[in-house]
């Protein structure tokens, strides 16, 4: 078996609090607790939880744009936890990021060409500005654009244009990572589907490795190879996406799943409903973070945090009771014929 | 690919954001009255003492004390028999060139602070920001007499002080976006791509925060001519033969009350300037605003 | 036909918005009964929620134009219509007969006031209760919506609270004086699914309890198909089909809302990961440049130069209770 493209180690992020008191000590928010998982080469990793579960830190972090506090990252082989920002510089030409905001990534008093060539800039100084150009309308029709539109600006474009334009700036300096962070969640469902469908057809393209943030389960369903889930800033359970939607492991996953609603009316069941809100990540209940609104807590829970372990190949779960039998969204394919790939 | 986007007609597209503000500036009345009166100045300074037929410096002892529209003199004449619009004229050139030197290095003084201080938000900001604040904490009229006081006066040394006294202000500003900016998804973008701190405050933040930055300088323009006012009406500025507004209104003190005009008349070009230029800054403030732009 | 012989509680009739010259919503109609919910469903510029804001006189009247019909029935059977009424009749009804929240519920809280004051304000203004008494029924209510520690969090100020509750907080200010009408404009969209899970239910459960109406206004087909009894479907300002829930999902018979449902991913997706989904092609259009003909036609694979180019289609009757506005449903159906 091949290395991962991405190897994250215990990586941890806590963002000091302001001092409440002179004599107090100093408060912790634990926006990332101890997350460790692979990125396998030219897999799409998902990653789904709700505010406050630390994804969209997780994407941050392994890329560098916020120092970790603690744990490893590695990135094709290379440890870049501690890279100095001049020699991160090469290393970012390999991984990428799609953010969620169309409007807010876009640089508004820039030209798109300005905006595609900027990686190229940086990348390929080398370049003509000729050849810069091309670059770019090669890239614009990647991702479904017109060349024209090189001429344009921001704000001439809808919200799936400009999506399909940030991850044309992802792309063009061809990237082996890119870090989607919930990149249709701002998007009208009928364009949503587009840029999943864009994706979809970019990743198969160009064998490209996605790190594939989002809050809609259907959404990363759809798109992932594997799927981690979070709370509380842990992983509270990672596996093969059908294996996760058709036998959740974790009670967080069960009630996450549950939560959903579907205009499928087979589908429709009996809703688990959580009781309460996510506990501040201020002061994490002890042991496990979840015992506090799950359904099937014991006293137990609130000894140690449970590990992320492997309970069947390739399924971890961050829980101590395996004897729970829980509710999948959807059944297990009766012997259906393979009709994807 | 079913989500290929069609060419989008270009008329679809609303005006260019530039265009709705020049629109929004134009409906504001005292700031286009405030630019007109500010081009009749600078044009009036520029030609007007080459169409009189006095010289600045002048003397006529025949003709002391002329009132204005009481003879050859239109706007009166003074102590020494000069003419009071052309020494008022050239007095323009001199405070309006103060003024625009001042607002520019001050700006530009301003905005490298404050790009740097907000852009490197560790000990280097800090203690930029300390500095501002410790300059500010000097009242600025202080800070000038005091500075004018040390150095022999000339226009140079005059334009440097003011505008050594009116950074802060724009590095505040500055200071302010370039913090809310960063944390903007398109910075983080640049910083994803792996572009070098230097193009991304020029090139990505700067470009955003024109507009604040175009606000203050023109305020700065009024406040640069009131301070050379001050500094030359106290006498450590601009010194006498050359007029100025400020040594103008200087001299005459004296005669305030058998010539009225000579103080009178040097008051209201500096207050028509001042009031001009900050008309000017609150219109392009409101023009500039981008809460104006609903697609923005 | 008046309310009283058709059982309507509120009825919409060519409800028409315009900002300038620019159309928001055109000929906008629809009918609410007694304790049903109603789910307006539309991506952004569809209008939906210039549709409830015209309704609740929240639009700013020197800003748009607004005309149409917007006719209650009210307790003894006597219609007003809304659009028509005196700001201060108006200001009476919206505390009293018809509730609102908001997707954003801080939009809607005086950061300034504690959570208990801002639902007491309204009790004694619009019933008339003594501070005292107000302030009481205000914790009720604040249980009622499923807020731990009631009498804690009345004191409360609206930032101290999470979004969940916060939410909660509004809906106990709307439900204040018993409104027989509830709108609610994407009222969990920026929830959590947990969390708009807890407030659905809540919804739910408030209905049963009180029988009020609800106008639920969302661009989630998920959450229609949960809550809904009938669902008017907008499309770039006009209503596009409307139906009950259950013959809307089942048998859709506009091209749009047929493709709306094919487009939303679902969980059953995972078992084939990758399999592109079933995309409307092209964007919503720009008010300001509405397709001529059917707004629709050019994202629709079902759209022919004739008639669909030609003119607007009509709302059409499709089955008694099922009205939509294609040219060519029939043809489709067949």
């Amino acid at each position: 078996m091949t290395d991962p493209l991405v190897r994250v180690r215990g990586l941890s992020k806590w963002y000091p609090l302001p001092r409440r008191g002179l004599f107090r000590p100093r408060e912790q928010l634990r926006a990332l607790d101890g997350v460790s998982f692979d990125i396998r080469r030219g897999e799409v990793l998902g990653l789904v939880g709700e505010s406050g579960s630390g994804k969209t830190t997780v994407g941050r972090t392994l890329m560098r744009l916020t120092e970790p506090t603690r744990g490893t990252i590695q990135f094709r082989g290379q440890d870049i936890t501690h890279l100095p920002r001049r020699e991160l510089r090469p290393v970012r030409r390999h991984m990428q990021l799609v953010f969620q905001d169309p409007y807010g990534s876009l640089n508004p008093r820039m030209s798109v060409e300005r905006i595609l060539s900027t990686p190229l800039l940086v990348h390929e100084p080398a370049l003509s500005p000729r050849q810069r150009r091309r670059r770019v309308e090669e890239a614009l029709d990647l991702v479904g654009l017109f060349p024209g539109a090189a001429d344009r600006y921001p704000h001439e474009f809808s919200g799936g244009q400009r999506q399909r334009i940030g991850i044309a700036r992802a792309l063009i300096a061809g990237p082996e990572l890119l870090v989607a962070d919930e990149p249709v969640s701002a998007l009208d469902v009928s364009v949503q589907a587009q840029v999943v469908n864009l994706l979809l057809d970019l990743r198969a393209r160009l064998g490209l490795t996605v790190l594939f943030v989002a809050h809609d389960l259907a959404v990363v369903g759809t798109i992932s190879d594997r799927v981690a889930v979070m709370y509380l800033g842990r992983i509270v359970e990672l596996a093969d996406t059908a294996a996760l939607f058709t036998g959740p492991r974790h009670p967080y996953t069960e009630a996450l799943f549950s939560a959903v609603p579907t205009i499928d009316p087979a589908a429709r069941r009996r809703r688990i409903l959580l009781q309460g809100d996510v506990p501040s990540p201020v002061s994490p209940p002890s042991g496990c973070t979840f015992r506090t609104r799950c359904p099937y807590a014991q006293s137990r829970c609130a000894d140690e945090p449970p590990d992320l372990r492997e309970v069947s190949p390739g399924h971890w779960k961050a829980c101590v009771r395996d004897d729970l039998a829980l509710a999948a969204p959807i059944s297990a394919p009766i012997l259906q014929p393979t009709q994807a790939d | 690919m079913s989500g290929t986007v069609a060419d989008i007609p270009a008329a679809s597209f609303p005006p260019a954001r530039s265009t709705r503000a020049a629109t929004r500036f134009l409906r504001h009345r005292l700031a286009v009255a405030g630019v007109v009166v500010v081009v009749l100045l600078i044009a009036a300074c520029a030609i007007g003492p080459m169409l009189s037929p006095y010289g600045p410096l002048t003397i006529d002892l025949r003709r002391r004390f002329q009132a204005p529209l009481a003879g050859p003199h239109w706007l009166g004449s003074d102590q020494l028999g000069r003419d009071l619009l052309v020494r008022l004229l050239m007095a323009g050139r001199i405070s309006l060139t103060v003024g625009f030197v001042a607002m520019g290095i001050s700006t530009a003084v301003g905005v490298l602070v404050g790009l740097l201080a907000g852009f490197y938000r560790g000990w280097i900001g800090t203690a930029l920001m300390r500095l501002v604040d410790a300059v500010l904490c000097f009242p600025s009229i202080f800070l000038l007499l005091t500075l004018a006081a040390l150095v022999s006066p000339s226009l140079a040394t005059i334009t440097l002080i003011i505008a050594l006294t009116a950074w802060m202000e724009v590095a505040r500003v500055v200071q302010g976006q370039v913090i809310a900016l960063r944390e903007r998804d398109f910075a983080v973008a640049a910083e994803a791509i792996g572009a070098s701190d230097g193009y991304i405050m020029l090139r990505e933040l700067l470009p955003n925060i024109m507009a604040p930055i175009i606000v203050a300088a023109t305020l700065n323009v009024a406040r640069a001519i009131l301070a050379e006012s001050y500094i030359s009406y106290l006498g450590y500025g601009i010194q006498p033969p050359t007029a100025s507004w400020g040594n103008m209104l200087n001299n005459a003190q004296e005669y305030l009350e058998s010539a009225p005009w000579l103080a009178l008349l040097p008051g209201a070009v500096i207050t028509l300037a001042v009031t001009s230029f900050n008309f000017i800054g609150d219109g392009l403030r409101d023009a500039l605003d981008p809460r104006g732009d609903r697609s923005a | 036909m008046p309310l009283s012989e058709t059982g309507d509680l509120l009825r919409v009739e060519g409800l028409t918005v315009r900002f300038g010259a620019v159309p928001a919503i055109e000929d906008v109609s629809f009918a609410l009964r007694p304790g049903e919910t109603l789910a307006i469903v539309g991506e952004s510029s569809s209008g939906k929620s210039v549709t409830a804001l015209a309704l609740m006189r929240l639009l700013d009247p020197r800003a748009c134009s607004v005309s149409g019909r917007a006719l209650l029935r009210g307790p003894d059977g006597r219609e007003t219509d809304l659009l028509a009424l005196p700001e201060r009749a108006m200001a009476d009804l919206r505390g009293r007969a018809l509730g609102m929240i908001f997707q954003e519920p801080m939009t809607s809280l005086n950061p300034v006031h504690t959570v208990g004051r801002q639902i007491s304000e309204s009790l004694i203004r619009h019933e008339r209760l003594s501070p005292r008494a107000a302030a009481a029924r205000a914790v009720d209510l604040l249980a009622e919506v499923g807020i731990p520690e009631p009498a804690r969090r009345a004191s409360a100020f609206p930032h101290q609270l999470s979004g969940g509750m916060r939410q909660r907080a509004t809906i106990a200010i709307a439900l204040a004086c018993r409104p027989r009408i509830l709108i609610a404009d994407e009222p969990t969209t920026a929830l959590d699914v947990t969390i708009q899970a807890q407030i659905l239910d809540l919804l739910h459960r408030l209905q049963q309890e009180t029988g009020m109406a609800v106008v639920f206004i969302t661009h989630n087909l998920g959450v229609v198909a949960e809550i809904a009894d009938r669902v008017v479907v907008m499309y770039a300002g006009q209503v596009v089909e409307d139906a009950p829930v259950a013959a809307l999902l089942e048998h859709p018979a506009m091209p749009y809302t047929a493709g709306l449902m094919r487009s939303v991913p679902r969980l059953d997706a995972a078992l084939h990961t990758g399999r592109r989904l079933l995309a409307i092609p092209g964007n919503v259009p720009d008010p300001r440049q509405r397709p001529a003909g059917c707004t629709f036609h050019p994202r629709c694979g079902h759209a022919r130069p004739d008639p669909c180019l030609r003119a607007r289609p009509a709302l059409e009757w499709a089955a008694p209770d099922h009205r939509v506005r294609c040219a060519r449903w029939q043809e489709i159906a067949a």
